[in-house]
């Protein structure tokens, strides 16, 4: 179980697997995620899915390298298995319940940021199996970091690229992008899914919340078990506290603190993490 | 005749060193002193202790066996009520069951048969019988969960003949005994880990990494998988907060999160990669059994540990010996007092609680004496972590996921004496059925249930004679 059957780099620091889960694939939907311990000694990691193949029984897993243990799993090579990959955790996408006549009827738009770009593949992959447009912004700080353009490409409706340093694409953060679609070329959306590092989802958040479009964000919290157990995921939304694992990952955007769940997601980083996490700071927004 | 000698003492790990280390406190007797133990007991013809075992263990019997040096005997006799020996000797509230009720312990102490179970469950585990062959009979059937219910009753089973295979959510075996129970009073490799040999040793097949109501449904295991019948025994595992101002701040953990990482991911072992964080002052906020793991556990991680808990001593819901133990170890008890806020600092870490002072009024619903706060008694008590043990409820999963399995109010799964649920074929046990309870009760449910799921296939495959 949990056989390593493909591995590539994206991004410097950005690693897929395609991982043997038979069980996982089977079930997973858009939306969801997986927790994967690496070995014996590792910490249980909450990583979102990037694709499944519910024939082959594969589920594909982005990780970025940010510390110990995505080290760990990066390091591992086709052949080698993780000790454990459990899931598919959490409620899938909004989306997946609402009928298709219904959904044909709205465009989405799709913000990815970084890593993020990566959840977002199986989502507007799905829409695009259903019929359903989807506009979609790959934001990141430059060219060479971007990651699933070609992918994306195929099942987007139309793929717009940000970069900070004008590299590829509009040059700037991805709310300049939504701002310029939206006010200038008057494109119309009824709902957005943005998902990416929590600060990109903050602005993006605060941006469509001017144009009044609904948006559904994707919490990357901390997590023990990610099945309810913990509680080490909880976040307020609207004022309430949830679990992102149980009542998540996915959340109304607008209704999100994102400043908790920022300070509460750096509650175990310790000051050698947060020296390594600025060399790398993501200007996507 | 009954040996008139004091109770047997137990040899314990200091308490100043075992603060210090995850190691076993209670080293639990030897043959000599068991055999000595065994013979305080008076045998009497009405055994009160029985009446009082959540399983009835023939308790007198086995001690008689004991007396006799006839460990095998105790074993057996012990074996036809409980499969769990080792780990309810251990901890099972044996002062409000069984020594509670031990005549001796009127005018004196009782006998230490929670000692003594330890003794003969730990002897069995190094004794192990030869493995016996088990005819199978070719039915399936599933068990959700592997803690104290999902083991009883998939071990009866495959017993019976059954081809029993148990899916559990986590990567490790034992649930509550794995995550929730702390080391030094449940060794996992000596204990549980053996324990679950034994089980798998009767055929039983365990799948981890399988969470039900996500990897799986009820469902989908009963119509792509074949299984006949299915016990839940999915615990309660959703810790409770008490809705106060600042229970998000950076500090503040469930009991479950806190012991998760201590006991499941063994974050206090520098070998493994997950964090944890006791910080210098750690304040506990329950009196149950997982307040005083979550308070030793602070202590042992090097924090100055401070049990919270809002009615008196008199009404710790923890085990007594873990209270004791706890006092021996530099636990601090602030009792009659409840917290109302935790207190920030500009970092949104946790600074601080603040409490009231409470008196107990007339008792309430639980039969305890009701906490009333009193007024104008506001203060706070400096630290840098909250861990709330305010008890859990009930994972939703399986039942949102389960069309047809009725719950109650607080989320458990209804379930009749025999663990029958409103779902033909899906029966269920332990905690997921009344809640947060013990290991005894749950592994009692586990077994109930086996029986039932026996009875209910052998209807259900047997050819009904016709009237003719």
């Amino acid at each position: 179980m949990f056989e390593i059957t493909e591995k590539s780099y994206l991004a410097e620091n950005i690693c897929r697997m395609k991982v043997a889960a038979p069980r996982v694939a089977h079930a997973a939907k858009p939306g969801q995620f997986v927790i994967v311990r690496v070995d014996q000694h590792g910490e249980r990691v909450p990583l979102t899915i990037a694709d499944y193949d519910t024939a082959e029984g594969t589920v594909t897993i982005v990780t970025q390298t940010i510390g110990v243990s995505t080290n760990k799993i990066c390091a591992l090579e086709v052949g080698e298995r993780l000790a454990d990959l459990a899931g598919p955790l959490g409620r899938p996408s909004e989306f997946v319940d609402v009928p298709v006549e219904e959904l044909r009827k709205r465009r989405y738009l799709f913000v990815a940021g970084g890593v993020g770009t990566a959840p977002v593949y199986p989502q507007v992959k799905w829409l695009h199996e259903h019929g359903v447009e989807a506009d979609v912004i790959i934001g990141a700080k430059t060219k060479s970091l971007l990651i699933y353009t070609d992918e994306m490409r195929r099942v987007a409706s139309h793929l717009y690229i940000a970069t900070d340093d004008g590299s590829e694409g509009y040059k700037g953060m991805v709310t300049g992008l939504i701002k310029e679609l939206i006010e200038v070329r008057g494109e119309h959306y009824d709902e957005c899914v943005a998902i990416g590092p929590m600060i990109m989802m903050k602005f993006v958040a605060l941006t469509t919340k001017q144009y009044g479009l609904k948006t559904t964000v994707s919490l990357n919290a901390l997590m023990v078990d990610g099945t309810g157990m913990c509680g080490a995921c909880r976040v307020s939304v609207g004022g309430k506290t949830l679990f992102t694992c149980i009542d998540g990952p996915e959340f109304d955007g607008h209704l999100v603190d994102f400043d908790e769940a920022m300070r509460r997601q750096a509650m175990f980083r310790t000051q050698e993490h947060l020296a390594n996490e600025k060399s790398h700071e993501c200007k996507c927004f | 005749m009954a040996n008139r000698i004091p109770r047997v003492p137990v040899r314990e790990q200091d308490p100043a060193v075992r603060a210090t280390n995850f190691e076993e406190v209670c080293y639990g007797y030897n043959r000599e002193e068991a055999m000595l133990e065994a013979s305080r007991c008076l045998h009497c013809k009405n055994p009160r202790c029985v009446t009082a075992c959540p399983v009835n263990i023939r308790i007198p019997d086995f001690i008689k066996a004991l007396t006799d040096g006839d460990e095998a005997g105790a074993a057996a006799i012990i074996a036809e009520d409980s499969s769990l020996p080792s780990i309810c000797g251990r901890v099972c509230p044996q002062e409000t069951q069984c020594e509670g009720s031990c005549i001796l312990g009127i005018k004196g102490e009782p006998v230490a048969i929670g000692k003594l179970e330890r003794y003969v469950g730990d002897w069995s585990m190094a004794h192990p019988g030869k493995p016996v062959h088990i005819e199978r009979n070719g039915h399936k059937v599933a068990v959700i969960g592997s803690g104290p219910s999902g083991l009883a009753c998939a071990s009866d089973l495959a017993k019976m003949g059954y081809e029993v295979k148990i899916f559990e959510a986590l990567h490790e075996v034992g649930g509550v005994l794995v995550y929730g129970i702390p080391e030094f009073r449940l060794p996992k490799e000596a204990v549980v880990a053996r324990e679950i040999e034994a089980v798998k040793r009767l055929g039983v097949e365990i799948e981890t990494d399988v969470i039900a109501g996500r990897t799986v449904t009820i469902d989908s295991l009963m119509d792509e998988e074949g299984y006949e019948a299915i016990f839940i025994g999915s615990g309660a595992g959703l810790p409770r907060f008490m809705g106060i101002e600042g229970e998000n701040l950076n500090g503040v953990f469930s009991a479950n999160e806190f012991l998760t990482r201590a006991n499941l991911m063994k974050a206090y072992d520098k070998e493994y990669d997950t964090p944890i964080y006791a910080g210098h002052r750690a304040v506990v906020v329950g009196g149950g059994n997982v307040a005083m793991d979550a308070v030793r556990t602070a202590k042992r991680l090097g924090a100055e540990a401070i049990i919270v808990y809002r009615r008196s001593e008199a009404e710790l819901p923890a085990r007594a010996e873990e209270v004791h133990h706890a006092k021996e170890e530099g636990i601090e008890f602030r009792m009659l007092t409840n917290p109302t806020r935790i207190l920030g600092d500009e970092q949104g870490r946790v600074r601080g609680i603040s409490c009231v002072e409470m008196t107990l009024g007339e008792p309430d619903e639980s039969g305890r004496r009701a906490p009333i706060v009193k007024p104008g008694s506001d203060f706070e008590i400096d630290c840098d972590v909250v861990i709330m043990a305010l008890g859990t409820s009930p994972n939703p999963l399986i039942a949102s996921t389960t069309e047809g399995l009725e719950t109650n109010r607080r989320g458990c799964i209804v379930a009749d004496a025999d663990g029958a649920t409103s779902r033909e074929g899906v029966f269920a046990g332990g905690d997921a059925v009344t809640g947060a309870a013990t290991v005894i009760l749950a592994m009692g449910a586990g077994r109930k249930a086996a029986a039932a799921i026996d009875r209910y296939i052998k209807a259900k495959t047997t050819p009904k004679k016709l009237d003719i």
